[in-house]
């Protein structure tokens, strides 16, 4: 079974006469780590808004984990999205007012799922992640709005880890980071998503970073929109 | 759902200083609203109760309100006297417990000027049948002597002992002093929020005496008679403005009424005190509505300040909402946040709101009965502030729901990838 298989995607935003993403076909196995990449406007960012259930396309099918998300109505999606889907943002990625420990717990809260699957107990897993990504114990109870951006962005990816997702879905999280931070950050999201088998989409406009992935898709590869298309 | 709330209260806890900003504005509207309900309400009841334990008040025949004006306010003239017969029919009716005279007409210093019986001060009663309390002094005794309100004491200075002299006919510009007849403090009274307060009060028999020597409202030239002469006269009244009557039976009430109403001797009125009081405050009502319409307003504009302080908010919190939208919070969830925060922040505004006004008026209290003889009541909160509090809350409710509203378009049209 795929961790992922889009047939006759189809995606309009509301308002908009002309379609944003139109794609024939698309899969990814189980476990797999792709690269994808497309330049800013390419519709990278709706793509991974109706993998997780965000959006709804108008026409074609996407199925996750052998999910078809169409059948789901949108609270339904919701609790999908929070039980399977790990996300990673550019920045930002932390409620500001929340402690770094507290952000990484954060999907438990909203998932049961994810709560029982992070062993052996939620803190004790989001503590083992935090010290895996090497952030010092004494950072754990600060507000994320005081930690550095790579700091951040490592309680994120921890946060997107727990409670071992079978999807992760990380959106440029690399472009607020140096190019020497950046290559330590990959690095340690591919290890641990393979630790946990999990699939991963890595989307990025720099195509540097793609040799670490197994494998490598442009977006206008598969989407029969072209970017000049879409305003 | 829980962990939403929870979140919603760290959130909001996060930006405590400008939401306590507007907490206050809405602490402060509520407050002005329960306050202006609570004087409304403490002063009718307070004006409604200038006098309790009378079951009746008889004066000439006239309009009810007008001689509920002059007898128990002191404001305005009688257009006509009672006879001292007359009066002594009634007061001699079996029905009757008690009754006292009235004889209104002089001033002093802009303050009525009550000739009475001492058993006023035994009979009187005002709020929930309190009687009058002296705070120096005792009733008076013999003619040239003078109780005084409160309100006359504190704006004169007056203490017992004080000589003070009466002018004929009522306001600032008397028609003649009643200079050659001084009188003494003896007893002032304690604060009661009712007329009483501005009142100086004298024996019945010490207004007759004032008046030996005038005819027709003016001095008789030629005729002194001076205040050590006095006592050899005849000072019973002629006539006397109004008679406060207690009954011994509260149920003789309208057969009382009937008896006085039809009396054969001259025209009489008598009226029920609360019923003219009552009729009375209606005519003066428009005034505290239209101050409760204003306060009202206030909170509309409190209730203004938190949706815009929540719509301000949130643009910067869109990040923050996206971020709860990818961990699995859907837009009602996000809705619910944004409403919860204001309901919250309305409910702890208007509770805050309940307990300024419970603590401001149990302080300002004393203040307030001194200074405008309104007496407020230490209570629990009236039906109408709760229904009020209520409101308040509801008006809230209402002004929350359109940033939870904005929070549920903005993250369906966000998705996960807010657009700033």
């Amino acid at each position: 079974m795929s961790a992922l298989r889009i047939t006759d995607l189809l995606f309009r935003w509301p308002r908009q006469s002309a379609p944003c993403l139109d794609i024939p076909r698309f899969e990814l196995a189980r476990g797999e780590r792709v690269f994808l990449h497309g330049p800013s406007g390419s519709g990278k960012s709706t793509l991974l808004g109706l993998l997780g259930g965000v959006a709804v396309p108008q026409a074609g099918r996407i199925e996750l984990l052998g999910q078809d998300l169409a059948q789901l109505r949108s609270h339904a999606r919701d609790r999908f999205r929070a039980d399977h889907i790990g996300f990673l943002f550019q920045q930002f990625n932390l409620l500001p007012w929340l402690s770094a420990l507290d952000n990484v717990l954060l999907p438990c809260t909203f998932s049961a799922r994810r709560k029982q699957r992070a062993e052996p107990d939620p803190r004790t897993a989001a503590k083992r992640l935090l010290t895996q990504l090497d952030l010092v114990a004494e950072l754990w109870p600060q507000p994320a709005a005081e930690l550095s951006v790579g700091q951040q962005q490592r309680v994120a990816a921890a946060r997107a880890l727990i409670g071992q997702p079978e999807f992760l879905i990380a959106d440029e999280p690399t472009s607020a980071l140096d190019t020497e931070r950046q290559q330590i950050f990959i690095d340690l999201l591919l290890r641990e998503t393979a630790a946990v088998g999990a699939t991963l989409i890595f989307v990025s406009h720099d195509r540097r970073l793609a040799a670490h992935f197994d494998r490598t898709v442009a977006l206008d590869e598969i989407n029969r929109v072209k970017p000049g298309a879409v305003s | 759902m829980n962990a939403v709330l929870r979140l919603a209260a760290l959130s909001a806890w996060s930006r405590r200083l400008t939401l306590g900003l507007t907490l206050v504005a809405i602490v402060l509207a509520t407050t002005l609203l329960l306050a202006v309900e609570r004087i409304r309400v403490d002063a009718r009841q307070s004006f409604s109760q200038s006098v309790s334990g009378v079951d009746l008040v008889v004066g000439a025949r006239t309009g009810a309100v007008q001689l509920m004006l002059y007898a128990v306010f002191h404001s305005g003239a009688a257009s006509n006297n009672i006879g001292w017969n007359s009066y002594q029919a009634i007061a001699g009716h079996p029905a009757v417990d008690w009754a006292v005279p009235l004889s209104l007409g002089d001033s002093h210093r802009g303050f009525a000027v009550l000739g009475t019986r001492a058993d006023y001060f035994r009979h009187f009663r005002f709020g929930e049948h309190e009687a009058l309390r002296f705070t120096a002094g005792e009733p008076f005794a013999s003619v040239f002597e003078a109780v005084v309100g409160s309100e006359v004491a504190a704006r004169l200075g007056y203490a017992v002992g004080q000589e003070i002299t009466l002018s004929h006919g009522i306001g600032e510009t008397g028609m003649g002093e009643h200079g050659d007849k001084p009188f003494r403090v003896v007893g002032i009274l304690a604060a009661t929020g009712t007329p009483v307060d501005r009142t100086v009060h004298v024996g019945l028999e010490a207004i007759t005496a004032l008046h030996l020597d005038w005819v027709g409202g003016m001095p008789m030239p030629g005729l002194n008679i001076p205040p050590q002469l006095v006592a050899k006269f005849d000072l019973q009244p002629k006539e006397i403005t109004a008679a406060l009557i207690g009954l011994k039976q509260r149920s003789d009430v309208f057969r009382m009424q009937r008896f006085i109403n039809e009396f054969r001797g001259e025209p009489l009125l008598a009226v029920l005190p609360g019923v003219a009081l009552d009729e009375l405050w209606q005519a003066i009502g428009t005034v505290e509505r239209t101050l409760l319409a204003i306060s009202a307003l206030v909170v509309v504009v409190g209730l203004a300040g938190l949706t815009a302080t929540l719509l301000a908010g949130l643009n910067e919190r869109r990040r923050e909402l996206a971020i709860l939208r990818a961990l699995g919070a859907g837009p009602r969830d996000l809705f619910l946040m944004l409403t919860a925060e204001g309901l919250l922040v309305t409910t702890l505004g208007a509770l805050l709101g309940l307990a300024l006004t419970s603590l401001g008026s149990s302080l300002a209290a004393p203040w307030l009965l001194e200074r405008f003889g309104v007496v407020l009541g230490a209570r629990l909160p009236g039906a109408g502030e709760l229904e009020l509090l209520g409101l308040v809350i509801a008006t809230g409710l209402i002004a929350s729901l359109i940033p939870g509203w904005r929070a549920w378009r903005m993250s369906l049209a966000d998705g996960l990838t807010p657009r700033i």
